[in-house]
């Protein structure tokens, strides 16, 4: 296969399978009573491509992206996803079963606490497993050994299989809930905040994993920060949120580099120097 | 004088038709833990109030009631249940499996194969399953709907992870004709190919938690396992030193403080015929032989 990315420094998305778009959200919305936490987005996702929603804490992209991937209804709108099939489906037509299977097969979620995406009584091999054995996987030295290449993929010793998350440290666990996710070649991963609370050489590493395992495997994710560093690393295309409305739309540097709105100036200007 | 007078079985006819009907429910949707409204019954909870209440549900004046505690006739558990319901409810009671119409059981399934006639009624501490893996009961609830065992097979995983086997030797979870993950109360893992394909009714009560479920008569129930891990029924390497039996599921006693140990039946009905049919063990000396001496 022809790569041509491989060894030069830019990243380039992965010649889409299909020209339809994986996830269409059209007109989206949520409120509670008189509070609009998150009004009137609409955008496209296509395959092998990497959207980053930055914006202030309270601007509405967790909730959007809880939305988005069917764990709360909106109130107005849709989110549409293009199934394996080929076929395009509304999640909020999908059954609970269908939504749930979804979830843990064709999606990922990366949760900013490990704790919440991960077992942390059970082992590692267990937790990267469990996804292939709630798809009926039933062979034990097979599942170990998907558990025992991931863990090494994400720069985890595979001798610490056996051991439970609660051992690992920080950046360990957040790397063990990414394997945990990716086990099943899910093709549209959701991250919240992946990087929060790691220290800043930890970041870095985990961010590097991130990007290698993106372009590798020719996901697709939807990263929530506010950290507009993590957005310029994994992302092609970025959306400021402020409000609970996306202000700004477009290609990463083109954003963070140019930016129009007065919020995302103010907002890239904050950064502080290195 | 006024001693006190209570209707058949203990357990008003109100509160019976409540409990029948969960049965009933439960032998519509085998393995299906449904909720019913459990009564305190004069014992504490953990001493079988859910299995007397099913039993309490089902007798009838012509039945036989056998009562075991881990297999045995004779310990105070069983002893207790027996004497409560030949006092409450008259009827006959008996300790032999072949015998008995209802029998209720305490973490053990009698060694004779069970007939089409009887009915099983077991007592259960912890119906659920997943409780040890997912605390919530909303979500196992939920899991148990939408058939999302996967979590069931990281507890064996682990086993193996930990021990290099399944390690679990009890309450060993099992499919119900191929649709629910149901947990077969504590019982050995040794009984758990019996409850496969059972003539007999197999009636599951947790007092406690609230949840009847139900086996079926000729019901499929498959131990869950990996391929390269198959399910192996445990048992004792050894024979029962009264009975000689090497089929049956056996308990070891330690018979003093140097070590020494004897495995004797833990079914005692099942030890007993044998003995009485003349099979004898390394630990059981011939039958009137001090009488003879003396």
């Amino acid at each position: 296969m022809l790569d041509v990315t491989a060894n030069s420094g830019h990243r380039a998305a992965p010649v889409p399978a299909s020209d339809e778009p994986l996830l269409v959200a059209a007109n989206l919305g949520k409120s509670y009573g008189r509070l609009a936490a998150c009004r009137d987005v609409s955008f496209e996702l296509y395959s092998g491509e990497v959207l980053a929603i930055v914006g202030e804490s309270g601007s509405g992209k967790s909730t959007l992206l809880q939305i988005l991937s069917g764990q709360l209804a909106s109130t107005t709108g849709s989110v549409a996803y293009r199934m394996r099939d080929g076929v395009t489906r509304d999640l909020a037509t999908m059954g609970e079963a269908e939504r749930r299977f979804l979830f843990r097969t064709d999606w990922g979620f990366v949760h900013q606490d490990p704790a919440m995406g991960l077992r942390m009584a059970v082992s590692a091999g267990a937790n990267v497993g469990e996804r292939l054995m709630a798809v009926g996987h039933n062979h034990y030295g097979k599942i170990r050994d998907t558990a025992s290449s991931w863990l090494e993929r994400v720069e985890i010793s595979p001798e610490r299989i056996d051991d439970a998350p609660r051992t690992y440290s920080g950046g360990m666990r957040q790397r063990l809930q990414i394997a945990r996710n990716l086990v099943t070649e899910p093709r549209l991963v959701f991250m919240d905040e992946p990087t929060g609370g790691l220290d800043v050489s930890v970041q870095a590493r985990l961010l590097d994993m991130m990007r290698t395992l993106v372009s590798e495997l020719g996901l697709s994710a939807i990263v929530v920060t506010h950290d507009l560093a993590v957005a310029r690393l994994l992302s092609h295309r970025v959306m400021v949120m402020q409000g609970g409305r996306v202000i700004e739309t477009g290609l990463t540097d083109q954003v963070l580099d140019d930016p129009r709105e007065p919020y995302t100036q103010l907002l890239v200007s904050s950064i502080l120097p290195a | 004088m006024n001693a006190p007078t209570y209707n058949f079985a203990y357990l008003d006819e109100q509160t019976k038709r409540m409990i029948r009907r969960a049965i009933l429910k439960a032998i519509a949707i085998p393995g299906y833990q449904v909720p019913f409204a459990s009564r305190e019954m004069p014992m504490p909870y953990g001493w079988g109030t859910g299995g007397v209440q099913v039993t309490a549900a089902i007798l009838g004046p012509i039945d036989k009631l056998k009562v075991i505690d881990q297999g045995s006739d004779d310990t105070t558990n069983a002893i207790s249940i027996r004497k409560f319901f030949e006092k409450t409810a008259g009827v006959a009671v008996t300790t032999s499996t072949g015998d008995a119409t209802v029998i209720q059981t305490r973490h053990r399934i009698p060694e004779a194969t069970l007939q089409a006639h009887q009915v099983l009624v077991y007592q259960v501490p912890i119906p659920e399953p997943l409780r040890f893996l997912e605390p919530r009961e909303t979500e196992t609830r939920r899991m148990h709907a939408l058939a999302e065992y996967g979590l069931m097979h990281v507890k064996l995983y682990e086993d193996i992870a930990r021990f290099g086997h399944i390690a679990t030797s009890y309450a060993y979870p099992v499919k119900v004709n191929a649709r629910y993950v149901m947990d077969p109360s504590p019982t050995p893992k040794f009984d758990n190919p019996k409850m496969d394909n059972c003539a007999a009714l197999q009636l599951f009560g947790a007092g406690r938690e609230k949840r009847i479920y139900a086996i079926p008569p000729y019901t499929s129930v498959v131990s869950l396992d990996f391929e390269d891990h198959p399910f192996e029924p445990y048992k004792h390497k050894a024979c029962c030193a009264l009975c000689n039996a090497e089929d049956s599921y056996l308990d070891e006693i330690v018979t003093d403080n140097k070590g020494s140990r004897m495995f004797v039946c833990s079914d005692t009905d099942y030890c007993e015929t044998r003995q009485s049919q003349g099979h004898r063990g390394s630990e059981n000396a011939a039958p009137y032989a001090e009488s003879a001496n003396a």
